[in-house]
């Protein structure tokens, strides 16, 4: 296996007096799509926040491609190519959509063929391109905010439960859309809670409880053994449609 | 189009259903169009064009002072109660180069020679009271950032220091500011002129108005299409999401400071060329109305900060000649209305 794009070895970080992440241990493989799972309020969220430099970290290192990311400014974490989707999806409503991806393309003027192939995966968008993404429905809000993330070639996706309150149908697009971003070789670290949406995307996972990630390896494996996800989960995730 | 994915707005019926979305959907308009009628049936057709204009000049002013202060506690949360000290400096700088210009050309009344006097005294405001500005951000703003308690105390103590800056350059005493030849005087209406005929319009605010309409519009067209209004507008709405994206919020919050100071300083000038004479603690008095102003509008809304304050200007000019005694307490009374009506302004921007 490479070397991992995204590595965090014993990384600590406190919101307010209560003490979130203790020591977590992560590896995002480059070009795998990695999923973490987890119970509520294991640390997964925090995780990412940590990684885009939204919460101190207190202890520990993160490293993006080798370098030592820890304790940067966020827009620096944020130029060197990692993008974050956070769990509200933090769509700007009074924009409108075509404002809302202005802003994600940094560098400049929007590339065409991108902006095609983002129409082609998330019509919608196109649709509503000069309306307010406030006025958007929850699913294309969540296609929004993707949108966003991938208007510009980026190493590193940090994607936060996008399934959390979508229809099936939407589901399954989105699910589309990661599977093209894994052709392409983006690596992208997927916080979830649907594990068959986890299931069939995932290559790699990590398994988060108590601020510390207790289990780490194939995805492949862990589908294939119900115990261990009993074990891990805490729930016959098999039975958990 | 299917039905569920166009996004359905009511649509008005009738003359009473179009009254009540325009009351809702553009509250700022309705008020505006609600105040001009009701002073017109009060008042003589030729006052109310003087009033009215009077009122708009009045707002235009207040607008270049508060555009600033709206948008610097939108984007950052930050309360600047020293904005008041940058009106009267910019009055100061302004004022300085218009007694020394017209010195220098004493006697010469040519549109020219005037406009070789203001031009820079208005610049020379802009830029003091910007480049001051940049300092305060960095020595007096940024310690107490995201404290509000702790700004309160540390800006006013900042004004204070500010306006006793004023006093040790240009003395204790209240300067009069000249005004140019070219910009005293009145048009008058041609006489032939239906109802209006024989009006005498100031010129100085019929200027004062057209300047505030072109920076209004400067600023709109910046805010609403440019890559920094897109900024500015996501800033408002959530900063950390800008940062997420890779922009340095800080840096554009010192970039919307330093421009709100400089236009606090322009609308400093021109209140004292209107005025006639200043004093370090007009910015103080002036804050008033650009508090009212602010959150009348909605906190970082411009366009709710440009119609708060031609609403401001015009009841005070309305007020003011209807029933002198309540002058005062108009432009306060007109706030709390508002806010009963609508407790976030007339054009809410940020969730508060």
């Amino acid at each position: 296996m490479s070397d991992p794009i995204l590595s965090l070895t014993g990384v600590r970080a406190d919101i307010d007096q209560y003490h979130i992440l203790h020591g977590v241990d992560l590896r995002v493989p480059k070009g795998e799509l990695t999923v973490l799972l987890g119970r509520n309020g294991a640390g997964k969220s925090t995780t990412l926040r940590t990684i885009m430099g939204l919460t101190t970290v207190t202890g520990g290192q993160v490293r993006f491609r080798g370098e030592d990311i820890t304790g940067q400014p966020t827009p620096r974490i944020a130029r060197q190519g990692i993008a974050f989707v956070p769990e509200n999806m933090g769509i700007f409503s009074l924009l409108t959509v075509r404002e809302n991806m202005v802003l994600a393309a940094v560098s400049g003027p929007m590339d065409e063929q991108r902006l095609t192939w983002i129409f082609e995966l998330f019509p919608p968008l196109k649709k509503f391109w000069n309306r307010p993404a406030g006025n958007l429905s929850g699913g294309q809000k969540q296609m929004l905010a993707i949108a966003r993330a991938v208007i510009e070639p980026r190493e590193l996706l940090l994607v936060d439960e996008p399934t959390k309150g979508l229809a099936p149908a939407i589901i399954n697009d989105l699910a589309g859309a990661f599977e093209q971003l894994k052709e392409q070789q983006v690596s992208i670290l997927l916080v979830e809670q649907n594990f068959n949406f986890s299931r069939r995307l995932g290559q790699s996972v990590a398994v988060m409880n108590d601020g510390g990630v207790v289990y780490a390896g194939q995805m492949a494996e862990l589908a294939d053994n119900e115990d261990l996800q009993h074990e891990l989960l805490g729930l016959g995730l098999g039975a958990h449609q | 189009m299917s039905a569920h994915d166009e996004i359905l707005e009511p649509r008005p019926e009738g003359v009473l259903g179009r009254f009540r979305a325009f009351r809702e959907n553009r509250p700022h308009l309705f008020l505006l169009v609600l105040m001009m009628l009701v002073a017109f049936f009060m008042m003589d057709p030729r006052t109310w064009v003087v009033l009215t204009i009077s009122g708009l000049a009045m707002g235009a002013m207040v607008f270049l002072m508060a555009s600033g202060m709206t948008l610097t506690f939108g984007l950052m949360n930050v309360l600047n109660l020293a904005h008041g000290a940058f009106i009267s400096l910019g009055a100061f700088a302004g004022a300085t180069v218009l007694v020394h210009w017209l010195d220098a050309s004493a006697g010469q009344s040519s549109l020219l020679a005037n406009l070789a006097a203001v031009v820079p005294a208005l610049g020379f405001a802009l830029a003091v009271a910007g480049l001051v500005g940049l300092l305060f951000e960095r020595l007096v703003i940024k310690p107490v950032y995201g404290d509000h308690l702790k700004q309160i105390l540390v800006t006013v103590g900042g004004s204070i220091i500010l306006m006793e800056l004023i006093h040790v350059i240009w003395g204790p005493n209240e300067i009069p500011v000249p005004r140019p030849d070219a910009l005293t005087g009145a048009f008058l209406v041609p006489e032939s002129w239906p109802v209006i005929g024989g009006v005498a319009l100031e010129k100085y605010r019929l200027i004062a108005v057209i300047l505030g309409l072109a920076v209004y519009g400067m600023m709109t067209w910046v805010i609403e299409h440019t890559r920094t209004g897109i900024l500015i507008r996501a800033g408002v709405e959530d900063q950390e999401m800008v940062e997420v994206h890779g922009y340095r919020i800080r840096l554009l919050f010192l970039g919307v400071f330093v421009a709100g100071s400089a236009l606090a300083g322009l609308g400093g000038a021109m209140w004292a060329m209107y005025r006639e004479i200043i004093t370090a603690h007009m910015g103080d008095e002036l804050m008033i109305s650009v508090i009212v102003v602010i959150i009348l509008g909605g906190l970082g809304s411009i366009k709710g900060c440009f119609y708060g304050a031609v609403l401001v200007g015009l009841i005070n000019l309305y007020v003011g000649y209807l029933e002198p005694r309540l002058a005062a307490v108009a432009t306060v009374g007109l706030m709390v209305g508002v806010l009963m009506w609508r407790p976030q302004g007339l054009i809410p921007v940020i969730k508060v």
